[in-house]
């Protein structure tokens, strides 16, 4: 009993702890003081105010669009990867399997500058300056298509081998049994991976300030997200009032993903209860 | 399959076969793309990174072109330049110490998080990873301002303040592969352990905490590397006072030492093999779970 007791506060105490700079913040979204630990009195101004930052709204739109076409790529990528290395001999398959751990133990700073290091060095080669979207896009690959990978590999393992060849002897074509049946069978695998390169991309800041050039709607400019655009104000100062206010629409989000995903949980498994009772 | 194949006698089973044997091949092709992308951007970066680590640029006084020698200079420079050095242990010292308060708070948190009689939540594990959902340089900023405004800043306590920040960011790291291990404890060896007399201590360090050890060193390799290398937290938490190994990598990249650099980077890859050497001798199922994050 005192075990229980202990154990839940325990386990609550940290938990404030670790939300505890994020909920301040949010709360002092509601003041438009500058500094956090000032109270001006309640306001709902910096949510106009953050709507209207067109700085912010740039980038978070371009942290978007790389999210979204990196995501796609690298599960395209890593997804085909999974099923080819899948299908090979062992052999191919181990070393596959290694070579794929390297990014994912790799410290982020290497991948960042040794990528960097290879763009220059390839562009003082062929007298071109090589930073654009398409570098940026590349590292953010690099980042995730690791991740896509480990997260399909399991789904083809448990996948009953049967299901292709049955779809073979019914008169599907490999193309066809490849689509409609190895697909749909490994799809949630490829969401996960899908899910946790955009969480990755969203997230990244090292290999976004090292690969970035100029290009999407930062225009001429180098391409700004929100990552390299937090850095550089919170190296001159507190973080900026609209700010705030961004981490309270943020954290509202992540709330409601995790409410969605628990009851996505909870009917599956209620799916899975009556299923096991008939 | 190749006995099934043996098998096959009829044509139309013969036919099949044929296309079966085609498909395979061409199934296994599929991996093409990811091999050529692991290749040119994750080999051959790798492989530029070694040849400047080992290399330096000379300039020849009669024609004043440069060109890349093969030369020891990054290496020298790196072991004689007391600031190089310097770097090497104080990333050591907070990665080690990052590490430590990451277990010591995350094992029991984790071992309480597992045990059904104590919490019957599964959400509340989703929920001590959510905080990584939020942007990592606006959490970063989040926590350092708190600290400000508690009087821990950068300019007073560098150490505490990066300490602080680096145990906020990583424990979810510390907590998932952990409490995998946890949920998957032998309960009837502990239950056995506690009635054949042994104490709650001896329960704790003769049977627990052996049964995790995979979880355990899996959350090590989860917090010390990123620790070691990290730019952002310390660079924003001790206001510049502290260097890591992603600082100064960083450093250099802006100063475009390449060569000295790229020295960093080979030493960084060398805690690496390291950390992926342990990680294939100890955790191996547990990566893949806590991969899925």
């Amino acid at each position: 009993m005192v075990k229980k007791i202990i154990g839940r506060c325990y386990i609550y105490l940290i938990l404030i702890l670790m939300y505890l700079p994020v909920l301040v913040l949010i709360a002092f979204s509601f003041t438009e003081a500058t500094n956090v630990g000032e109270w001006t009195g309640f306001s709902f101004n910096l949510f106009p105010r953050l709507f209207q930052s067109e700085e912010i709204m740039t980038a978070l739109a371009n942290t978007v669009i790389i999210a979204i076409t990196s995501a796609l790529a690298a599960t395209i990528l890593g997804t085909l990867g999974a099923i080819g290395a899948f299908y090979s001999k062992k052999r191919a398959r181990e070393a596959i399997d290694l070579a794929t751990q390297i990014p994912v133990v790799n410290a982020e700073i290497v991948v960042a500058f040794s990528l960097t290091v290879m763009f220059v060095f390839i562009g003082n080669i062929i007298n071109v300056y090589m930073f654009s979207f398409w570098t940026l896009l590349v590292g953010h690959i690099c980042l995730s298509i690791p991740f896509v990978y480990t997260s399909v590999k399991p789904k083809l393992q448990q996948m009953d081998p049967s299901l292709y060849e049955a779809a073979l002897d019914l008169g599907a074509s490999p193309s066809k049994a490849l689509g409609k049946v190895i697909i749909p069978e490994i799809m949630p695998g490829v969401f996960s991976g899908f899910l946790l390169s955009i969480t990755l991309s969203l997230d990244d800041f090292i290999v976004t300030a090292f690969t970035r050039g100029s290009g999407l709607l930062s225009g001429e400019k180098k391409i700004e997200t929100l990552s390299t655009l937090i850095q550089a104000k919170i190296k001159k100062g507190p973080i900026p009032p609209e700010m705030r206010a961004l981490t309270t629409i943020l954290f509202v989000v992540v709330i409601l993903a995790v409410i969605g995903v628990s009851i996505y949980k909870n009917r599956q498994d209620k799916k899975e209860k009556t299923r096991r009772a008939f | 399959m190749k006995s099934n194949e043996a098998a096959t006698k009829t044509p139309k089973a013969d036919k099949k076969a044929k296309a079966k044997r085609f498909f395979a091949l061409q199934r296994k092709y599929l991996c093409i793309p990811y091999i050529i992308f692991f290749i040119l951007f994750i080999f051959a970066p790798i492989v530029i990174i070694l040849f400047y680590a080992f290399t330096y640029e000379v300039v020849d006084p009669a024609t004043h072109t440069a060109h890349f020698e093969f030369s020891w200079q990054p290496l020298v420079n790196f072991f004689t330049d007391p600031s190089k050095i310097n770097v090497l242990f104080v990333s050591l010292f907070i990665a080690t110490i990052t590490t430590l308060i990451c277990l010591i708070i995350g094992f029991p948190l984790a071992y309480f998080l597992a045990d059904k009689k104590i919490n019957k939540n599964a959400v509340l594990v989703t929920l001590f990873v959510a905080p990584m959902w939020i942007n990592f340089v606006l959490r970063t900023g989040a926590t350092r301002d708190l600290l400000t405004w508690f009087g821990i800043n950068g300019g007073t306590h560098p150490y505490l303040a990066t300490i602080i920040g680096m145990v906020q960011n990583y424990l979810p790291f510390v907590i998932l592969p952990l409490y995998t291990t946890m949920t998957k404890l032998d309960k009837s060896q502990i239950e056995a352990a506690g009635d054949l007399g042994a104490n709650p201590a001896q329960v704790m360090f003769k049977n627990i905490i052996p049964q995790a050890i995979p979880g355990i060193v899996s959350a090590c390799l989860m917090t010390f590397m990123p620790t070691m290398s990290s730019y952002v937290i310390s660079d924003v938490l001790s206001e510049g006072k502290i260097t890591l190994f992603g600082n100064y990598i960083e450093l250099e990249f802006t100063n475009k030492a390449w060569n000295d650099g790229s020295f960093m980077a080979f030493v960084m890859l060398l805690f690496i093999a390291v950390t992926m050497f342990i990680s294939q001798k100890f955790g191996k199922d547990d990566e893949k779970e806590a991969g899925q994050w």
